[in-house]
């Protein structure tokens, strides 16, 4: 290389109490290049575009920015040296606009209005449609990944930072959104790329650094190394891939009949006629972008959300009034997106969770008195059948990582037996591993003759594992079909195209 | 009964002076209350501020540098607030139910040797001409400095919060502190300034009752006006204008009905002292019925964990 790379990181190092996030961690990019980042849950990701940042400072190494040495002291610093960072979490204000949300991650806004001449300027430039003064607490989950993109590109990076971008949108979507990186990547932006999707990785990205526990243990050219390769570096061991026998589908489980409901909050999406049967042994995947009715849809099967007399049956049971505890006693389970506060009472012990949702299945009350020690077996049975790393049942929800949590929470419910098992996001942030494990335990369940909703914005996970296939779409639900044989484009039918995106490309 | 014992004119320009200690008060919390902070300890500081100025009105013979000194008061006792909750990320109700009563406790102790004197008077703000317009001249142009000043603070925290980098700033500080932590604001400096500022302005109104409205110091003669400017801040919807408003309608009221006993309506003195409260509230209540927008962090401590 003639020129010195645009930036280059040399043996960083940082440790946190009790774990070495990044150890001896060294990479470079070149302008224009897009480099991603692969690794598990808990590999260092984060703390290493942190530390790019400027949001933790390094223990130990170096971080050169076209030869020069680069030490941001905090993210001002990194933005007046070029560097862009997408969030994983947006890192949105709801209650204030588009326009002053962008101000706020600039360091010589303009005037309000001339930001929003300059806003919708480079919202067109880069096919990413924008109104500046709507609210961001209104917008759709993929526009408000553009509002952070522009608020990015307003500031004319020399290196953007993306941290799973694309969790969130529609196969059209991530097209469009990839049109616009390529066309940044030609203009000499250098894309950073964090993504647990290995086949976007291979269809995008230059050149990869693949991270585990802590350390960098290769570099690949995605687009010459086999997703299974990739995915079998970052985890260090052979990946099972779940496996299934075939098998034909029993008796009717579930049946929905026209089910209407009114979403219970201000922003959410009311379901809208929604008729499906679900039998015993199958999977139902059910995708969709979110904000489309899988919360309100989650609700109304578990009973937290009573619909009407008829709409929902279970075996020859009307259960459309029937409250969760009346469902569970039935056999209808479920296990909800968000793990905690929803899934998981977050301050709560591992113990006291499992007895949340186990208390009548598993028997750990009697005369209203609740039986503790049972409870404390039954936690320490999810751990241990799950795989959830943990120091022990005592520990509170709040302490586990997100992956180790998901696990318990879907384990919690497996263990219970379900006839009907209705899962949201069952895998949403949870590494390729455990992942894998969880799609085998819902595919067990399957096999022994419980029926499985399985609600995800995955669409990858929903092929692996679904019979069936369903899409939501504005509180829809579009008519089930063989999962075998679907194709992107079909899906993406499904889901309702890209949202109005498509214009912008013309 | 008589009620043309009731001047109106003196009775507006009476009414506007009663609100300006809820309009100094209120007006601060607003402030740290869009920071995401509750100070639940606006009363204590108010107090605080209403000896420190008292005395150093007495001390110095110069009421202007008593409200000075209720102004840094007030800071004062509120940067406790401001450790407690921000650096030692203790809970913001208790500690601030501890600032007020704290600041009632150690406001009697100061104030031990200034009860019954008499405090030096502000002077009116000469205005010349416009003293004498009839009816307008009494009611807007026969006041001391300090109440324009509250009325500026209001026009002036309205166009902060509106106009300015500053006040966007503190209002996503307020929204969400984590997304503001990310962009690299610093979410503990700027909510400590709030705080500061808000126990500046409780001081300022503190002080304006024991040395223009009352004027003299006895114990706990905030009487509960630190606790109106709260409920103020929540229905006004944090707005300043509204904010105004409702001020103007609890002052007015307490005047009316200190008239109305003067006049000896027959209503018994318990309804007419309590009426100012109710009424206000319940207006206000029909006034936030609009969607109010809390500020989305308020109240919840931030820690910087990554």
């Amino acid at each position: 290389m003639t020129q010195p790379p645009l930036l280059a990181l040399r043996g960083l190092t940082k440790a946190y109490p009790g774990v070495v996030a990044n150890d001896d961690v060294s990479l470079t990019i070149a302008p224009g290049e897009v480099h991603a980042l692969l690794g598990e849950n808990g590999a260092g990701k984060s703390t290493l575009v942190k530390m790019i940042y400027g949001l933790v400072k390094p223990d130990g190494g170096v971080m050169q920015m076209h030869g020069a040495a680069f030490s941001p002291q905090e993210p001002r610093a990194a933005r007046a040296a070029g560097v862009g960072m997408v969030f994983q979490h947006f890192s949105l204000f709801d209650a204030l606009s588009v326009a002053e949300n962008i101000a706020l991650g600039m360091e010589n806004a303009p005037k309000l209005r001339a930001l929003s001449q300059q806003i919708r300027e480079v919202s067109e430039d880069y096919g990413l449609p924008l109104a500046p003064d709507r609210i961001v607490g209104d917008l759709s989950a993929g526009e408000r990944q553009r509002v952070e993109i522009i608020r990015c590109l307003l500031q004319d990076p020399k290196l953007l930072i993306m941290d799973e971008p694309t969790s969130v949108l529609t196969p059209q979507e991530v097209e469009i959104l990839f049109k616009t990186l390529r066309k940044l990547s030609a203009e000499g932006t250098a894309i950073l790329y964090i993504s647990h999707k290995l086949e976007e990785i291979r269809n995008l990205c230059d050149s990869a650094t693949i991270l585990r526990l802590g350390k960098v243990v290769g570099h690949c050219t995605p687009s010459e190394t086999s997703a299974r390769d990739m995915a079998e570096m970052m985890v260090g061991s052979t990946l099972k891939t779940p496996q299934r026998a075939g098998k034909t589908p029993g008796e009717v489980l579930l049946g929905l009949q026209g089910l209407s409901a009114k979403s219970p909050s201000a922003f959410g999406m009311p379901l809208r006629d929604i008729t499906v049967q679900v039998r015993a042994g199958e999977v139902l995947g059910i995708g969709g972008v979110a904000g489309n009715g899988q919360d309100e849809l989650l609700a109304a099967l578990s009973g937290e959300q009573l619909s009407g007399a008829g709409m929902i049956r279970f075996k020859d049971q009307d259960v459309g009034l029937l409250g969760p505890t009346a469902r569970r006693r039935l056999g209808i389970l479920t296990a909800p997106e968000e793990r905690l506060g929803h899934a998981a009472a977050p301050d709560m012990t591992l113990t006291e969770n499992a007895m949340l949702t186990g208390a009548i299945r598993e028997n750990l009350v009697r005369g209203g008195m609740l039986n503790w020690p049972a409870a404390k077996r039954f936690a320490e049975r999810i751990i241990k059948d799950f795989d959830v790393r943990t120091p022990g049942p005592n520990n509170a929800a709040r302490a586990l990582s997100g992956g180790n949590l998901q696990k318990f929470v879907i384990g919690r419910e497996v263990l219970q037996r379900p006839e009907v098992l209705v899962v949201n996001q069952p895998t949403w942030g949870v590494d390729a591993s455990a992942a894998a494990a969880i799609r085998q335990a819902l595919l067990d369940l399957a096999e022994n003759g419980t029926g499985v909703i399985v609600i995800s914005q995955d669409l990858d996970e929903l092929m692996e594992i679904s019979d069936r296939f369903a899409a939501l779409n504005e509180g829809r639900l579009s008519e089930p079909r063989p999962a075998q044989g679907l194709t992107v484009d079909e899906i993406g039918l499904m889901m309702g195209g890209a949202h109005g995106m498509e214009v912008a490309h013309g | 009964m008589d009620l043309s014992a009731i001047n109106p004119l003196l009775f507006v320009a009476g009414f506007l002076v009663a609100a300006t200690p809820l309009i100094f008060a209120a007006l601060g919390e607003l402030v740290v209350e869009k920071s995401g902070v509750l100070n639940l300890g606006v009363e204590g500081m108010m107090i605080i501020g209403a000896i420190c100025g008292f005395a150093t009105a007495v001390e110095t013979g110069s009421p202007l540098l008593g409200f000075a000194a209720a102004a840094v008061g007030g800071a004062a006792l509120s940067l406790l607030f401001a450790f407690l909750t921000q650096i030692t990320l203790a809970n913001q109700v208790a500690s601030g139910l501890a600032l007020t009563l704290f600041g009632l406790g150690f406001s009697a102790l100061l104030g031990q040797s200034y009860v019954g004197v008499k405090p030096p008077r502000l002077d009116e703000v000469n205005f010349g001409l416009l003293h004498d317009i009839p009816v307008l001249g009494p009611i807007l142009f026969s006041h001391d400095i300090i109440l324009y000043l509250g009325f500026a603070m209001v026009v002036a925290v309205w166009a902060l919060l509106k106009f300015t980098r500053a006040g966007l700033i503190l209002r996503a500080v307020g929204e969400s502190h984590d997304a503001a932590h990310a962009l690299g604001y610093k979410v503990v400096r700027i909510r400590t300034l709030a705080i500061m500022f808000g126990g500046a302005c409780a001081g300022l109104g503190g002080a304006y009752i024991s040395l223009i409205r009352v004027p003299q110091w006895t114990e706990g003669m905030t009487a509960g006006v630190g606790w109106i400017a709260l409920a103020l801040v929540v229905f006004a919807s944090w707005k300043p204008w509204r904010l105004l408003l409702g001020a103007y309608l609890f002052g007015g009221i307490t005047q009316l009905q200190l008239n109305l006993q003067g006049a000896g309506v027959a209503i018994p003195v318990e309804y007419l002292a309590m009426s100012p409260y109710i009424i206000t509230i319940l207006v206000l209540v029909v006034l936030s019925a609009d969607k109010s927008a809390a500020p989305a962090s308020l109240g919840r401590n931030f820690h910087a964990s990554s």
